[in-house]
């Protein structure tokens, strides 16, 4: 059974005067899946991120959600409809992490669906294991466990169209799988993930689809051991790899060549 | 959390009520507390034995003492409020509108007025050119003092030097140009008093006060998210760029209904909304009404000690305000220096 198209987004530009940002981008975002985005530094892909949220307008091509045009969908409709999380999580004043949490529930207020914000709440923090910290001011968590109640936020959001950039940045490596674990479960459910990712390994191992940006073009999109071939791996990353398979997945695993001469 | 709440409000609200009764029954006219009584379910409408048999007593309360006490509470309020109104939209605890200029702004809007004749028109006039002014000052910080959405502590000061310095060359000016009785006014706004406020002034302050800070209130909810940074507060629904207009208007109407009456009062929007937040936190809409009470309760306080300290002297207001707010703003610094090293 194939689900419905989250974004359909075509012949994507977006330049700053002359600076270049992105460059005819298309890609289609399925709901039940993970798509996650890879490439360099200063690829493109959070603006592309900050396209799909509706954040940045792009100067050339169109990008629909649930076949409307961006543009179209109002603030408060689209705070119903899709959660982002951003790179940088600061909070002014020094609200605790549970209150953060709660903020997520905002677009929901006065609707029925507030009658569901503490399980909503406690939910979200369960599944970022940010209960124990929940209570201590923003401020003075550390940054992983600032990066755990930011994405309890954006879950608590509970939107079927979730946008995450760098979500595992300054995670553990336990972190990073519990948070990859969640984006699978909440794709299994229907929801469409999208997930700025600098570890191909990692991407590859939980993502159905990857797409690639180089110098604002996508280079390559489809399944993970279509996209990460050593090639293009190598001529877009500027380093040796070697690509292996997990053993107990098969899934692609990108090895840098580390030979110290 | 809930029951904390209850007791801070509980505390305010007996300050400013405690506040509310010595003023009225304290002052260079001495009045037994049935006379007050008496004259206060006069001016009611209930006629009664105790009211005083002096109408010259009456009236001197009702005209002089009543008014500045309801002056009082209503400055109190509206500063408080538009200082925590201030550090949301900029997203930093030292934005207030005297530390800025937004009061030294309206301060030279409605000295204008004044010394250009203006109010002769009536108060109206007055608060309108302060309105003005202050939408001015705040509209200038605003646009230099912000990057990326966020205010850095010491641009935001330094612009507030700047916005300071400024407004204080304006008000230099209109003084040059005015005659002998608008120089007095002129005088009168930079330190700050209360002394003088008239029912009429009262109302104008009510027709405007009121409004702001019951569209503040509503918009308690919206700051909260604000605190997490633009993009996030809009991804979560909220129309930013509309709260910030609205937002700046707010504070400029509050910061020059109440500049336009009593002058520059410093420090409150300051002091009291961080009081509020070390007790209740930095939910905004507990924030909102700690101030609005916790302000009221400050300043009718102060106003009592600034006419009762020195006998048959009135003190500048605002001169009290700074000398307590002045080392606060400082101990402000040094704490959060030492905490974070600065802002971001």
């Amino acid at each position: 059974m194939s689900l419905p198209i989250a974004y359909r987004a075509s012949g994507i530009g977006y330049r700053v005067g002359d600076a270049e940002i992105l460059a005819d981008v298309s890609l289609e975002v399925g709901y039940g899946r993970v798509l996650a985005l890879v490439g360099p530094n200063g690829a493109g892909k959070s603006t592309l991120l900050g396209v799909l949220a509706g954040d940045v307008a792009p100067t050339e091509g169109w990008v629909a959600l649930d076949d409307r045009p961006i543009a179209d969908w109002s603030v408060r409709e689209l705070a119903r409809r899709r959660a982002v999380l951003l790179q940088s999580n600061a909070v002014a004043f020094s609200f605790t992490g549970r209150e953060v949490v709660e903020m997520g529930r905002a677009p929901w207020l006065g609707t029925l669906a507030a009658d569901d914000d503490e399980h909503a709440i406690a939910g979200a923090l369960e599944e970022t294991d940010a209960t124990g910290f929940a209570d201590r001011p923003f401020p003075t968590l550390s940054g992983g466990e600032r990066a755990r109640v930011s994405l309890a936020r954006v879950l608590a959001q509970d939107t079927p169209v979730l946008l995450l950039d760098e979500p595992t940045a300054s995670l553990d490596l336990g972190h990073q799988e519990d948070v990859l674990r969640v984006a699978r479960r909440l794709a299994e459910r229907g929801r469409a993930v999208v997930a700025v990712l600098h570890d191909l390994s990692l991407a590859a191992a939980y993502a159905d689809d990857l797409a690639m940006l180089h110098h604002g073009r996508l280079v390559a999109h489809g399944s993970p051991a279509e996209v990460l071939t050593a090639e293009r791996v190598e001529e877009v990353y500027r380093t040796p790899v070697r690509i292996l398979a997990d053993p107990d997945t098969g899934r692609p695993v990108v090895l840098p060549r580390r030979t110290f001469a | 959390m809930r029951a904390r709440r209850t007791t801070v409000f509980a505390v305010l609200t007996a300050l400013l009520v405690g506040g509310i009764l010595a003023s009225l029954a304290l002052g260079q006219l001495p009045v037994s507390p049935q006379q007050l009584i008496g004259s206060i379910l006069q001016g009611l409408g209930i006629d009664n034995a105790w009211a005083p048999d002096d109408p010259t007593l009456t009236d001197a309360l009702w005209r002089v003492r009543f008014a500045r006490i309801a002056m009082s509470i209503l400055v109190g309020a509206l500063l408080s409020v538009a200082g925590a109104i201030m550090q949301a939209i900029f997203g930093n605890p030292l934005a207030e509108p005297g530390v800025v200029g937004v009061s030294s702004g309206a301060a030279v809007g409605a000295a204008a007025a004044i010394s250009f004749g203006a109010g002769a028109l009536g108060g109206w006039t007055v608060a309108a050119a302060a309105f003005v002014g202050a939408l001015l000052a705040i509209v200038l910080v605003y646009l230099t003092a912000r990057s990326r959405g966020r205010t850095e502590v010491v641009t935001l000061l330094l612009t507030g030097i700047a916005v300071n310095a400024f407004a204080g060359a304006g008000l230099a000016l209109v003084l040059f140009m005015s005659n002998s009785a608008s120089r007095e006014q002129i005088i009168f706004w930079q330190l700050g008093s209360l002394n003088g406020s008239r029912w009429i002034d009262v109302l104008i302050v009510v027709a405007v006060g009121l409004p702001t800070l019951v569209v503040g209130l509503a918009l308690s909810r919206r700051y909260d998210l604000l605190a997490l940074g633009e993009r996030t507060a809009s991804h979560l629904g909220v129309r930013v760029e509309r709260l910030r207009v609205v937002s700046i208007i707010l504070v400029a109407l509050m910061t020059g209904v109440a500049v336009a009456f009593v002058g520059i009062i410093a420090f409150v929007g300051l002091v009291i909304p961080h009081l509020v937040r070390m007790m209740l936190g930095p939910s905004h809409r507990s924030l909102i009404v700690g101030s609005l009470i916790g302000g009221a309760a400050l300043m009718v306080w102060a106003d009592l000690v600034a006419r009762t300290a020195v006998p048959l002297s009135d003190l500048p207001i605002g001169m009290l305000t700074s000398l307590i707010g002045g080392p606060f703003f400082f101990w402000l610094i040094r704490r959060n220096r030492a905490k974070a090293g600065g802002w971001a």
